[in-house]
């Protein structure tokens, strides 16, 4: 697979004086489904936020489709229109419906026509089986079902790359696998993802490689089944054995 | 009880004295109007500019609200009426104190509108931001549509502190309201004009409660 979506080179961040990514290169190609796995305080939510520069990185750099993003001179709101983000928290804004919080992005940063972003925002949410909630507010929706919107709010956009920061942690049990279902459906339609996560099923069935972190570095990379059923490193195997 | 009427109530005293009452009113009206959104405009503005947590502009932004907010209004019209007039800057009433009630107004109202913008969780930037919308787009249609829903009822109350702080721009002279019918009363020797100044600002005031009123029940309903 060649073609190149994202390309992390040397990456570094710090928090005062801790430093949470000690150096980081990961590169992943189109159509890629990578998850980050390790345990908390292992630095993988920070290095996605420094995907689309939510954290800014304090060294090294980072290359969506050839294009250095931590350059200086980059318009970074363009960048960001590019790259899908899907939070823990869902983070849907409250005071709009289902399909305004789909749409936002399409009439304010795109400049679709009101009519053709709701026609796009309809679509999108049907992708997601939320086609009959659209004038709901989200808090009138599951935590599954918001997530879901969440999703569908992304995917508007047409992103070349979707993050996805722990999707499924705040969910109760029984609404994770409906997330999931649209997660894996995603994979399979050749987006390209980077994947946060604790759900080792979805990372096994879903994901193309899997990155073991620890302390701020990648200790292991692999293919997901060699990943799983053989990981070499001792921390990934304790990791493994935690969360099986 | 005739003779309660007859000194506060006095219809005769009222139709005489009406040619005061109508340039005041117009005048009260116009400095409410405009000088509040003025005020609330350069709130709003401040709180915003403070919300971007650029240190350099942040430091003046917090002394000048909080210096606005210790000195009395009255001080601040009597400054720009009287004092500037000394190094060559001279103004009519109206602009002193549309000036002053502006600024003074300003610093209450970006104080209200930042512990507004505060309360918003930080993921609703993030999830816009991640949109690509603009910091300037991400306060306009996620941040302050939420955060002035929280900040309704301080609104309120500052609003109407505020249109009733606009009477204190008799002392610069403005025939506004209030000293019209201190003139008015001057003439008739009755306290009737005075009633009107305070029906006046009742009728300003309580229908803007009832409107806020609404539209808190209207938003807790949905």
């Amino acid at each position: 697979m060649g073609n190149k979506i994202l390309e992390i080179r040397n990456l570094h961040k710090s928090f005062g004086n801790l430093e949470v990514l000690k150096g980081i290169n990961l590169t992943v190609s189109k159509g890629e489904v990578v998850c980050l796995l390790g345990p908390s305080g292992s630095g993988k939510s920070t290095l996605l936020r420094c995907i689309n520069r939510l954290e800014e990185p304090n060294q090294g750099s980072v290359l969506i489709d050839g294009e250095e993003i931590t350059a200086h001179k980059i318009d970074l709101n363009k960048v960001r229109a590019r790259i899908g983000m899907v939070f823990q928290h869902f983070n849907l804004f409250p005071h709009m419906n289902v399909l305004d919080n789909v749409t936002l992005g399409l009439r304010k940063v795109l400049g679709l026509p009101k009519s053709e972003a709701e026609e796009k925002g309809r679509l999108m949410l049907e992708k997601v089986g939320l086609g009959n909630k659209v004038t709901n507010k989200p808090d009138q929706l599951s935590g599954g079902q918001q997530q879901r919107v969440a999703i569908a709010r992304a995917l508007a956009m047409d992103p070349k790359l979707m993050l996805f920061d722990e999707p499924t942690s705040a969910l109760d049990p029984e609404l994770i696998g409906e997330v999931l279902s649209v997660m894996i459906d995603l994979a399979k339609s050749g987006m390209t993802m980077v994947v946060v996560t604790h759900e080792v099923s979805f990372a096994y069935k879903a994901s193309d490689r899997a990155c073991m972190l620890d302390h701020g570095l990648i200790l292991e990379e692999a293919p997901a089944k060699e990943f799983f059923e053989s990981p070499k490193h001792k921390r990934t195997k304790e990791f493994l054995s935690m969360v099986l | 009880m005739d003779q309660l009427i007859d000194a506060f109530f006095n219809i005769d005293v009222l139709l005489r004295t009406k040619e005061f009452y109508l340039y005041g009113l117009t005048t009260s009206l116009r400095l409410i109007v405009f000088s509040g959104m003025c005020a609330m405009g350069w709130g709003l503005l401040l709180s915003v500019i403070r919300n971007s947590n650029l240190r350099f502009i942040n430091y003046p932004i917090i002394v000048y609200t909080d210096v606005l907010r210790s000195l009395p209004i009255l001080a601040n019209m009597l400054l720009l009426y009287y004092a500037l007039p000394f190094v060559g800057i001279s103004m009519s009433s109206f602009w002193a104190a549309t000036i002053a009630l502006s600024l003074t107004g300003g610093a209450y109202y970006a104080e209200i509108f930042r512990s507004g913008i505060e309360v918003i969780h930080r993921g609703q930037t993030e999830a816009a931001r991640s949109l690509g919308l603009t910091y300037l787009k991400t306060m306009r249609y996620v941040i302050l549509p939420q955060a002035i829903r929280v900040v309704l009822p301080p609104l309120t109350t500052n609003t109407l502190e505020f249109i009733k702080s606009t009477a204190a721009a008799s002392v610069v002279a403005l025939p506004d309201i209030l000293n019209e019918a201190m003139q008015a009363q001057n003439v008739t020797f009755s306290p009737t004009p005075l009633m009107v100044a305070l029906v006046f600002y009742i009728l300003v005031c309580y229908p803007l409660v009832l409107l806020i009123e609404h539209f808190e029940n209207s938003y807790h309903k949905r």
